[in-house]
């Protein structure tokens, strides 16, 4: 398979990450040697291991955690249940449709919906609930954010869905196995592929997520996203956001050893 | 093929529901004459008409319909290419490093890539304007398009590729005839997430645009401060109608021809792009 | 294969057609080539029928591009590679600006209008004698809030904000250095002190306030409190007088123990490429009736005294955006800190922010 010599074409995908991957990295690496003045140093990463970074990180690997997982939970029957209906591909289209319109509005809109006289509050007057604060709380930051990504988890999971075998489902109720042993044995080992490419799809992305941290969830949720946009943006401390920078690029890293390990494991 | 039942029907319903109900909510007030997003006071056209009269945002829409497509098209190309590098690749931890490179543009802040971009760019001396923003769309846009793509090499079986080898086919056929059929299905995947991508970046275009090139995201980030005008939800409104229209208009237009035709065509394929 | 060859196709056959379509609207608007000039300021900061008078008067077409934040104006300015001629920053980015020597000075003889501004808003410390820079809005921070739900309470203090009447119900704006002054504010201190001591006091004291902060939030603000979601807020005052225009329950004020007053100001930068267009520009804004159509259509306070007469009673008497001497007096422009005061305030502010249950 590896016929070397002949392996030209796949110089653009390599020519992209030496200009737009290996440069800006290195560029970022450059800027966090530098403090506020300009001056050589190491303090950003001594810096980093104070109780106040360590605490972001925390929140935004828990957060990221969260929002993966419901993303999953939520996904999965979905795009099993896509997979069975009668014009799937429209449907699979209507599902990626809403991210095409313009994210500050939908967030907007999510503000507009979710406050205090918003139409969720409204309903749960009708059932006698009463008030809730909605905004402004962990909950809404999951739910915000599982809104966004919830079409990167759907579309992998369908297509890896889409190429299973029928004819394996039916082998397995021959042989007697339950709808939930068919699942757990057959289907779900089976699309894994594609539900670790989601997880990826969203995990990565949710580790710095920062703007929906102040709409949604009004700075009650701080993470990596928001220290970086606040150094790069408000302080101009290039230094100390490109330094948390090359933390969230190490640990996502890390990430990728740890899932790439075990997929061996699975599929062989 | 098996039927959904209720419970299940429910479900979708209350999914699609969900994620369509902060685009209802927009369009709803897009009639508000009371100018904001609470507080329907009485409806109004009034919004609409502003649109259709500021050539200004009719060409930032063009712009960024432009760049989406273009950017998109360019970097499934090379996220075809990627995935086959990664798949091919075959020492674990070299793979690995690929795929971690792969994700370093997913997992950075957009500011981060907006300024490294935008120095990247001074220092080549690339005119800020059309290009530079096609071209970092086209950089950030690959990876997503790559994770979308690469599951469906990586569940191919090795022995289809060999077998077509064996037969005797060239390396150009077993990627033209074998491998690109087999992974398409990733190829529209990342071909749509690249879309969204794009559509929905304001820092990186904010940062790589220039002499009075201008996308809706930017214009309407820089629009806040000032408060959203109505006219944005106006504007977003027809986009998404239109958008609605396309697709559901190809995707019945192309089944019915394909119902002739031997297999279901693709909808997703073309959905999207009129002839 | 074929249909992934087909849909390639498609998708950049229609890119062209729409390029094309762009570049033909350009081009019916002026916009390539010829004698431009290419205004960046914040997003919808400009009446557009005034940027059409000013081409239809002139013959030189205006480019206008935005900006969200005066930080990500500077790093663009900074960098270079596009040109700029009029930039609309704030005061302490003035003054950075002017720092990094970024900006070209203002030929006076060339802004006659000048004259119509009133001398309280020139020479200020963040460009002693405008050299670099002219007025183009101001306005203040201070508390709006909704004597609805605060059923009487007075706001003439800062801190009244602290009353337990008010948990759960305010919203702060989220800029360290509007949230650190209000605390020093209200400990009577100025709001670019350096002193650490009385950093700290204020640091304590806005942990204090933790209970009664419903969320720290952006430009959102302005839907938040016009929707009533809490009855108080912290605002400036060009935020405040949007809100009072959706929601008229609102009211403002500005407390006693003194605040911050802001300036937008014109100026051009270095590498401007039409600077003879641009002073013609600023001049043109400084018009009194240029400036009276323009404050009406943004709503801001204008610096202009001539637009002052022209504008209705009901803009310019009010004082709550248009305060008199006497209170202008007691209220201070954000000096440039330099960079490590900056990043202390906003590491202070990150404090406060993680410090919330």
């Amino acid at each position: 398979m590896t016929n070397k010599g002949r392996s030209y074409y796949l110089i653009p995908y390599y020519l992209w990450i030496a200009l737009f991957v290996i440069a800006p990295v290195l560029l970022i690496l450059y800027y966090s040697l530098f403090d506020l003045d300009g001056h050589f140093t190491l303090g950003n990463y001594v810096n980093f291991f104070t109780p106040v970074y360590l605490k972001m990180t925390l929140t935004s690997f828990w957060y990221a955690f969260l929002i993966t997982a419901f993303s999953l939970l939520v996904a999965y029957p979905a795009a099993y249940l896509l997979t069975r209906t009668k014009h799937k591909q429209l449907w699979l289209l209507l599902i990626i449709l809403p991210t095409w319109i313009n994210l500050l509005l939908k967030t907007y809109a999510f503000i507009g919906i979710f406050g205090t006289f918003g139409p969720v509050n409204n309903l749960f007057d009708v059932f006698g609930i009463g008030e809730q604060q909605i905004l402004f709380t962990g909950f809404s930051f999951v739910f915000v954010s599982v809104y966004i990504f919830i079409p990167f988890m759907i579309l992998p999971i369908f297509s890896a869905l889409e190429e299973l075998n029928l004819s394996l489902l039916d082998a397995a109720r021959d042989l007697g196995a339950s709808g939930w042993t068919t699942f757990r044995r057959v289907v779900f080992p089976l699309t894994i592929s594609g539900v670790r490419s989601g997880c990826m799809a969203v995990f990565i992305p949710a580790l710095s997520l920062f703007m929906i941290t102040r709409l949604i969830a009004g700075n009650r949720v701080i993470t990596l996203g928001t220290a970086i946009e606040q150094h790069f943006l408000v302080t101009q401390d290039w230094g100390m956001g490109s330094t948390v920078a090359v933390f969230l690029i190490a640990i996502m890293a890390l990430f990728m050893m740890l899932t790439g390990g075990s997929r061996k494991g699975v599929q062989k | 093929m098996r039927k959904n039942n209720g419970f299940s029907n429910l479900y979708l319903v209350l999914l699609f529901a969900v994620l369509y109900a902060p685009i209802f909510y927009l369009m709803y007030y897009s009639f508000n004459s009371g100018g904001t997003m609470h507080g329907f006071e009485g409806f109004t056209l009034e919004y609409y008409r502003e649109v259709v009269q500021d050539t200004r945002l009719m060409i930032i829409v063009i712009n960024t319909l432009v760049i989406a497509l273009l950017s998109s098209a360019i970097a499934t190309l090379i996220a075809i290419l990627g995935a086959l590098a990664i798949q091919y690749v075959r020492n674990r931890r070299a793979k690995n490093t690929l795929l971690s490179l792969n994700n370093v543009l997913i997992v950075s802040p957009d500011v981060i890539i907006g300024a490294s971009f935008l120095i990247l760019f001074t220092i080549a001396g690339i005119k800020l304007g059309f290009v530079s923003v096609l071209l970092s769309h086209v950089a950030f846009s690959v990876p997503i398009a790559v994770l979308m793509i690469l599951p469906h090499l990586q569940d191919m079986s090795p022995t289809l590729t060999d077998a077509a080898r064996d037969l005797g086919a060239s390396r150009r056929d077993v990627l033209t005839k074998v491998i690109l059929p087999i992974i398409k299905p990733g190829i529209f995947s990342g071909f749509f997430m690249a879309l969204t991508y794009s559509l929905d970046d304001f820092a990186v275009t904010f940062f790589v645009t220039g002499n009075g090139y201008s996308t809706l995201s930017v214009e309407i980030y820089s629009r806040a401060r000032q408060g959203v005008s109505l006219s944005i939800n106006a504007l977003s409104t027809l986009i998404f109608l239109f958008t609605i229209l396309l697709v559901i208009g190809y995707y019945f237009l192309t089944r019915r021809k394909s119902r002739t035709a031997v297999a279901i065509a693709e909808p997703a394929a073309e959905a999207g792009v009129p002839r | 294969m074929k249909p992934l060859v087909n849909a390639f196709l498609a998708i950049v056959v229609t890119a062209l057609a729409l390029m094309y379509l762009g570049a033909w609207m350009n081009s019916n608007e002026g916009y390539s080539g010829g004698n431009t000039l290419t205004i960046y300021n914040w997003g919808d900061y400009v009446d557009p029928e005034l940027l059409e008078q000013f081409e239809a008067e002139t013959g030189i077409t205006v480019i206008y591009q935005t900006f969200d934040s005066n930080e990500a104006m500077l790093t663009k300015v900074q960098q270079g590679g596009t040109t700029f001629d009029v930039v609309i920053p704030s005061d302490y980015a003035i003054a950075k600006m002017r720092e990094e020597k970024l900006l070209l000075p203002l030929d006076h003889s060339k802004l006659p209008n000048l004259a119509h501004l009133n001398p309280r808003f020139l020479n200020l410390s963040f460009d002693p004698g405008n050299q670099f820079s002219v007025p183009y809005f101001w306005g203040t921070v201070g508390i709006i809030y909704n004597p609805e739900l605060t059923k009487g309470m007075d706001f003439s203090s800062w801190n009244s904000l602290w009353d337990s009447r008010l948990k759960n119900n305010i919203f702060l704006v989220d800029g360290a250095r509007e949230v650190m002054g209000m605390a020093l504010n209200s400990l009577n201190y100025s709001v670019n002190d350096q002193n650490e001591a009385h950093l700290q006091d204020a640091l304590s004291k806005l942990n204090r306030l933790s209970p009664n902060v419903k969320a720290i939030v952006g430009d959102e603000i302005k839907m938040l409190l016009a929707g009533e979601e809490a009855a108080v807020g912290i605002v400036w005052s060009g935020d405040a007088s949007e809100i009072m225009d959706e929601n008229d329950k609102l009211d403002y004020i500005v407390p006693e123990e003194g605040s911050n007053i802001w300036f937008d100001n014109m100026v051009i930068p270095r590498t401007a490429a039409n600077v003879e267009g641009a002073h013609r520009f600023i001049d043109f804004m400084l018009r009194p009736e240029v400036a009276a159509q323009n404050a009406e259509y943004v709503g801001y306070s204008t610096p202009n005294d001539g637009a002052m007469k022209l504008l209705p009673p009901e803009i310019a008497e009010d004082t709550r955006f248009y305060p008199p001497a006497e209170i202008t007096d007691r209220l201070e422009v954000y000096d440039n800190l330099g960079k490590r005061m900056l990043a202390h305030y906003n590491e202070l502010f990150l404090m406060f922010k993680m410090n919330k249950k």
